[in-house]
């Protein structure tokens, strides 16, 4: 596979100006962009970190460059609801697509683990659902109320489920806003903190479940989002990362005219 | 267009969390933690997260500065270092070695905060030693 994944990223290194993927060194494995002429055999594809945040910085930065990314299933879903709020720049972007292991899908509980534009790898099935779903919908109220005041209790307000999330690129953090979220108070009010971001990624979440790996204390995010993502299904009828044309519901108005989304921060 | 990501280990206490400076060109643009790292393993507290926040920040102490009439003045190191040789002299003389007291830093690495108990045992005379990860 990763050999597969070597030899395209040296194809289209021949008309990129660079490809982002991960690189393994003595040091350890992160994010990387390589050129034409680099050391392809320290492209590396595992651990999971967000790629397309890279992209969008890289975008962002160099406005004419072109660039290629090694990605999977979630990286492409990311990158389909960042280009929709002009994060990423569709027309500069070559997605090198490959599909996770069969292994991976389970771990992530992931549905759809390859992306739409897979160059290497075959499908595998999809992982089951996340069992903690079902049982959370299970509780009575009071009770589902308890477990989430629980895990919330632990949380050490360390922004890691933010930071690393692709889909968080606002320039104003509503947690971070004193009329919200009173500062230096941990835990972090209940149940605002955690609800307000999940509010905010009512139609963005594309399950990557990189919060959830990142969360210090082991608080199970994915459920939370899981959750908002079945709603969201539902009560709309859209799937974040899905399909480029589909406007994102919190982003049009009731007629259905798309708001100019994303662009609000930008000068 | 120079993307790179440098490995480092956290300053804030004793722990040790690896993670990546991101640099575009030269200039840090944010933190990744490092997820093959044994310490932490992905994961970094807030301190972790905005560990170079400081390094453009325009508050940042430079060079040593000394007080001088009542105000912080900025001084080289050599002057800094003789005057808290000359003051740390006169103070043991006059008061004794345990009227000093040594305050290191988890920001220091094992080898100087050995050195900074060593100054303080073997050449002033002291046990007065204490540090900043005591959170």
């Amino acid at each position: 596979m990763i050999e597969e994944i070597r030899k395209v990223v040296a194809e289209r290194l021949e008309e990129l100006d660079g490809v982002v993927v991960l690189r393994k060194s003595s040091e350890g494995v992160a994010p990387h962009l390589f050129r034409k002429g680099d050391d392809l055999s320290e492209l590396e594809i595992v651990p999971r970190y967000p790629l397309m945040t890279v992209v969008s910085k890289l975008h962002k930065a160099f406005p004419d460059i072109r660039l290629g990314v090694v990605a999977r299933g979630c990286d492409e879903r990311a990158f389909v609801e960042m280009a929709k709020r002009n994060q990423i720049d569709p027309e500069r972007l070559s997605i090198i697509g490959f599909a996770c292991t069969a292994e991976e899908a389970q771990e992530c509980y992931c549905d759809e683990p390859y992306p739409q534009h897979l160059v290497v790898g075959t499908p595998p099935p999809p992982g089951p659902p996340n069992p903690l779903v079902a049982k959370c919908d299970a509780l009575p109220l009071d009770e589902r109320r308890a477990f989430w005041k629980h895990q919330f209790l632990k949380c050490l307000k360390c922004y890691g489920c933010r930071n690393i999330c692709p889909e968080c690129f606002c320039e104003a953090c509503a947690m971070e806003d004193a009329a919200w979220v009173e500062p230096g108070l941990l835990a972090p009010p209940f149940p605002v903190f955690h609800l307000i971001r999940a509010m905010h990624m009512a139609s963005r979440c594309v399950a990557c479940r990189q919060c959830e790996l990142t969360c210090p204390a082991h608080i199970p995010l994915t459920v939370l989002y899981d959750l908002m993502r079945r709603d969201m299904e539902t009560l709309l009828g859209y799937v974040p990362g899905a399909d480029m044309a589909a406007p994102p519901p919190l982003s049009v108005t009731l007629d259905e005219t798309p708001l100019l989304v994303g662009t609000s921060h930008l000068e | 267009m120079e993307y790179k990501n440098i490995l480092t280990t956290c300053i804030y206490c004793g722990c040790g969390c690896g993670l990546y400076l991101e640099t575009l060109d030269g200039h840090i643009t944010g933190v990744w933690p490092a997820k093959t790292h044994p310490i932490n393993q992905g994961k970094l507290c807030i301190k972790g997260w905005n560990a170079a926040d400081f390094v453009y920040h325009p508050d940042r102490l430079k060079t040593p500065l000394i007080r001088k009439n009542g105000e912080l003045v900025e001084a080289t190191w050599d002057e800094a270092l003789s005057l808290i040789a000359e003051r740390m002299g006169a103070i043991k003389a006059e008061s004794g070695p345990n009227s000093l007291a040594f305050l290191s830093s988890a920001k220091c690495t094992n080898e100087e905060n050995y050195l900074v108990q060593k100054f303080a045992r073997a050449v002033i005379g002291t046990n007065n030693v204490d540090h900043c990860a005591r959170l």
